[in-house]
This record gives structure tokens, C-alpha cells and sequence, in this order.
């Protein structure tokens, strides 16, 4: 299957399973030790790819959160995630991809403006968040966050939808986006 | 700040009405982004190419000379408080009484040799882009000759005594072996050609411009003397005490200038934009490739003329730089290299970009090669100064 669909698999009971996409091995290794020692109600499953499209042979279970790593410190990454996203069906979209900015700390490190990042997430509707992943506070709290999203995502919190959580976030992006 | 408050309140900086209404000054757009809450985008996409503008012409290609190839190490710095130019000497007076005062607290103690230095201020005329910009000025620190030391006159005497030789000029060699270097008398220096040869070379050279600083100039009020980048030249005590003084004295603030590799690419991609009569370096790029256990330094030379070819075949619009150009620009060349090595030169840092017009370090060194182009180099420093600055 080269493309990711939402719908296409039915949910496991009390599962949530978020895919992280990025070039970066290590940092996304730690930032997955991080999720899984959050306590959370449901059962957490973490799936960590280079790239996609993921390879067909694997049995996966339904993904419900789909977050795109980028290093602001190599271009590459940003081209990996570009690429990655054409195999993304559009219905993902929907509230269920959200993109991670690594590597804003050290200014003079970074080759990437953080503005493209910004351009990438207003063009795929979808919320942008930073965090310096190699720090280890920065990284608990980020990790706190996306079990709360992906909670969302996974249908466990009753009464919020991802559809929800993502019309409440773009309210607080100000109209003059626009002018990018 | 409070100079920030002042373009509202000072009749004269706001010259136009509609300055007012659209918020056309970046300060203002800025103020006006954060009110709202939105994200501010502080690069331009286009970029001039650096030509040779008129001002060019009035400087002396001798007297800019010494500014050539020189390795500056880059500051940028905030607006200067009534400062004048009418009183350079006085402020060389008070900055030399300033690091005599510092060099006998010890704290700036350098094994070796101990010179002491004579600063000098002087203007450096034509250094500017717009007639707008406030004149640079250059600060220059030369040799004195020798100090006397009251211990070392006792010990020659005996020495006198003790050899007895005839000759005083080889007597003064001798002993000047036998005491080491600090250590003269009055006899002694009469003779001794060595020290006078020494005396005026410049030690330590630092300078402050401006060019086309107008976002800057607009924001701040008529007692500041807006000069945001510094360049330095020479050991890095004295430029600890020069700044130091200049921090007590005018209430401004030096910080080191970085450059990260997004400007280190700008700069690549301008600098093979301008037409050169011969070409005097090879264009050259440095890599770091961040591995355990210790990082990787990868370097690429291209000859400037294929360089200027690609650049060429890249270029669309007359005079400017876009930032697409600038990003194919960069893609051409690590898409090469991965052809024939197969590694991701995007994923690296780029730390490192020298062309035939100057060469960068990001580490915030400079080396200016070529005085054609001087200005340009010079106008995108005070651009990432005034950034840095705000």
C-alpha cells in the first residue's frame, strides 16, 4: 500500500499508534522512550519511519497520528518530509498530521528559514510545533503533548474529535498568514 | 529601549504621513505583527546584487587597502550615545589612559612581550552606501616604544662594571641578552635600533560602518550615532578592553556576530553573482558533518568561472536574488556531489564559503578580497547586524 489511508483499517481495542516520520534516527528514538513512560488510559504503540511510503510487507495497525520531523539544521530533512507527504492521503489531513520543528535553538546552526516550515504547515492546514528535541525538559513536555493529541486522535477523549482540536488551533494563527 | 518610542514623538523621523498608516518602516510592521499576534518574516526574498555604486569611486583603492585581506572578526553593535566627530582626540586620550589603567590592574596579562598601545581614532571617508549613513570611523592601536623599567637600570650598571668592554653598541646587545627584552635603560635605548624600528606598527585595528543602514537610522533619535557592525583586527584582549570602554562611554553593546548557514548560502550565491575581471581564489565551500566521535569536515573547490556558469544558468531576473535562485543554486551543487559520492550535503552544516570577492566563516571571520566590491560585501554584514541588533 503506497499510500496512508485513516479509515482503512478497523481500530484496536483501547489503542492509540502514532507514526513519527523523520531523518533524524536518534532524536526520534528518544522522543518515543519519552512517550511511552507518559501514563496513559490507553495502550500507546509508536511506529518510527525514515520515510514513507512505509513498506507493505509489515502488519500494521491503523495509524491515528502522523507527526513529520524537521531538522531546521539540514535541508535534507525538510526534502525527506516533502517527499513523505505525497504519500499521505489528503483525508489525513483532516487533523491527524501535525509537524515537528527541531533544532530552533541554535540560530547559528540552522540552514532551513523557520519560515518555509511555516509556509509547509499553513499549506497543509496542519499545526506546526517546536521543540528543541535534543534538550530532555523540552522533550518530556512535547511528549506530554502529542499522548494528549493522539488521545484525541485515537477517539479515546469523549466529546473532542481531531477535527476539533484542529479547528481550535488554527483560530489562534492570525489572518496576516495570508499575506505568505 | 526608549529609543524606540522616539519616531512617534520626534517630528523628524516621521517625514511622510503615510508612514503613519501603512506602518511602512520594518521596526513599525514589526510592532504592528506582534500586536496581532502573527509571525514576522524578517528576509526579504530579493536581494540587490552588490554593484559598484558611485560612492565607490570616492574612496581611495590605497586607502581602503589595509581593510583587504585582513581576517575581522565580526560584532555587531547597538546605536552609540552622543558620540561626536569632532572629538576624536579627545576620546583617543581617554581610551589610552583606559588600558594603561587596565594593563596595570593585570587583568588583561599577556605572557610575552609587554607592549603598550597607543590608540588612535580617525574617519575612514566614503565608507557608505547611502549619504544617509553616519561616517565610519577606525580605530587603530600602535606600538609604543619600549617601557623603562627602574629595576633594569641598577643591573646594567653592575654589568657595566663587571664586562668592561669598550664598545657600547655591542655591550647594549649583550646585555640585552643576559636581561631579556623589557629590561632597557636610558644608555641602552640610545643605541639600540631594533625598538625604534617597531614603534608605530599597528598592533590591533578595529572599525565601525554603516551601510544602508536606513531601517535602523528611522528608529532611533538624533543624540545616537547608528554605526551597527564592528569589525576586528588583532588579539582578542585588547578588543575585550576597546570594548569595554566603548560600552562605559557611549552605553552600547557589542555582541558577536554569527553567521548561520542560511545568510553562508546568500552569500555564496551573491558573491558568484558579481562579475570579476580575473578571478583570484577558487570558489571553495566547507562542510561540517555532525558524527560521533568526532565530526567530519568536508570540502568542496570549484573553479570560480564553472561556478560563475551555473550561477549563470540559474540567474533569471536582472540585478537580483531571489531565494529560489539561491536554493536551486545550492541544489545543483549537492546534487553533484551526491551523484558522484553519494552523501547528503544537505544534511550537513555549512560552516564555510569563500569565493574570489571575500570568504565567511560562520564562527563570524571575514576576509574581504576584492575593494570593487566592498560596499556590497559590507552592506549585507550591517544587514545581519541590524538584525541581530532588533
Amino acid at each position: 500500500m503506497s499510500v496512508l489511508r485513516p479509515l482503512d483499517k478497523l481500530p484496536g481495542l483501547n489503542t492509540a499508534t502514532i507514526l513519527l516520520v523523520g531523518t533524524e534516527d536518534a532524536l526520534l528514538q528518544q522522543l518515543a522512550d519519552s512517550m511511552l513512560k507518559e501514563d496513559c488510559a490507553s495502550e500507546l504503540k509508536v511506529h518510527l519511519a525514515k520515510s514513507l511510503p512505509l513498506p507493505s510487507s509489515v502488519n500494521r495497525p491503523r495509524i491515528d497520528l502522523i507527526v513529520f520531523v524537521v531538522n531546521l539544521h539540514s535541508k535534507y530533512s525538510l526534502q525527506n518530509t516533502e517527499e513523505s507527504l505525497r504519500h499521505v492521503d489528503a483525508s489525513f489531513f483532516l487533523g491527524k498530521v501535525c509537524f515537528l520543528a527541531t533544532g530552533a535553538g541554535r540560530e547559528s546552526h540552522c540552514s532551513i528559514h523557520r519560515h518555509t516550515v511555516v509556509k509547509l504547515a499553513h499549506t497543509y492546514q496542519s499545526p506546526l510545533l517546536y521543540c528543541d528535541l535534543e534538550v530532555e525538559g523540552f522533550r518530556a513536555t512535547m511528549a506530554q503533548r502529542l499522548v494528549r493529541v493522539l488521545q484525541i486522535c485515537a477517539g479515546h477523549v469523549p466529546g473532542v474529535s481531531a477535527l476539533n482540536l484542529l479547528s481550535l488551533l488554527k483560530s489562534s494563527e492570525g489572518p496576516s498568514l495570508e499575506d505568505l | 529601549m526608549d529609543s524606540y518610542n522616539a519616531p512617534e514623538s520626534t517630528p523628524s523621523a516621521s517625514s511622510r504621513p503615510e508612514d503613519y498608516f501603512i506602518g511602512a518602516t520594518p521596526l513599525q510592521k514589526r510592532l504592528e505583527s506582534v500586536r496581532k499576534h502573527s509571525s514576522f518574516i524578517p528576509t526579504p526574498p530579493r536581494r540587490k546584487i552588490p554593484q559598484c555604486s558611485q560612492l565607490q569611486e570616492d574612496v581611495d583603492p590605497q586607502k581602503v587597502a589595509f581593510l583587504l585581506h585582513k581576517q575581522w572578526t565580526l560584532y555587531s553593535l547597538t546605536p552609540l550615545y552622543k558620540f561626536s566627530y569632532s572629538n576624536l582626540k579627545e576620546y583617543s586620550r581617554l581610551l589610552n589612559a583606559f588600558i594603561v589603567a587596565e594593563k596595570q590592574k593585570g587583568l588583561a596579562v599577556e605572557v610575552g612581550e609587554d607592549f603598550n598601545i597607543k590608540v588612535i581614532f580617525s574617519t575612514l571617508l566614503g565608507m557608505k552606501g547611502a549619504q544617509r549613513d553616519p561616517e565610519a570611523f577606525l580605530v587603530q592601536g600602535l606600538i609604543l616604544s619600549p617601557r623603562l623599567e627602574y629595576s633594569g637600570t641598577i643591573l646594567v650598571d653592575c654589568n657595566l662594571c663587571l664586562l668592561g668592554s669598550s664598545d657600547p653598541s655591542t655591550l647594549a646587545f649583550q646585555v640585552a641578552g643576559t636581561t631579556g627584552a623589557c629590561h632597557h635603560t636610558r644608555i641602552l635605548s640610545k643605541s639600540q635600533l631594533p625598538s625604534e624600528n617597531r614603534q608605530g606598527k599597528v598592533l590591533w585595528t578595529g572599525w565601525f560602518c554603516c551601510i544602508f543602514g536606513d531601517s535602523l537610522l528611522e528608529t532611533v533619535s538624533e543624540d545616537f550615532t547608528c554605526l551597527p557592525l564592528f569589525l576586528a583586527n588583532g588579539a582578542e584582549s585588547n578588543t575585550a578592553i576597546i570594548g569595554t570602554w566603548f560600552q562605559k562611554t557611549f552605553d552600547c553593546y557589542f555582541s558577536p556576530l554569527a553567521i548561520n548557514a542560511f545568510n553562508l548560502s546568500w552569500m555564496a550565491a551573491m558573491w558568484t553573482a558579481c562579475k570579476m575581471d580575473h578571478y583570484v581564489a577558487t570558489t571553495e565551500f566547507l562542510w561540517s558533518v555532525p558524527c560521533s566521535p568526532q565530526s567530519l569536515d568536508i570540502s568542496f573547490a570549484i573553479h570560480p568561472e564553472d561556478a560563475k556558469a551555473l550561477w549563470d544558468s540559474v540567474h533569471k531576473t536582472p540585478g537580483e536574488v531571489t531565494q529560489e535562485e539561491v536554493d536551486l543554486f545550492m541544489d545543483c551543487l549537492y546534487s553533484h556531489f551526491h551523484r558522484h559520492f553519494k552523501i547528503h550535503l544537505s544534511a550537513t552544516r555549512l560552516v564555510r564559503v569563500s569565493t574570489s570577492v571575500a570568504s565567511a566563516h560562520t564562527d563570524g571571520k571575514i576576509k574581504i578580497l576584492c575593494h570593487k566590491y566592498l560596499i556590497g560585501v559590507l552592506a549585507y554584514l550591517t544587514e545581519l547586524a541590524i538584525f541581530q541588533i532588533e
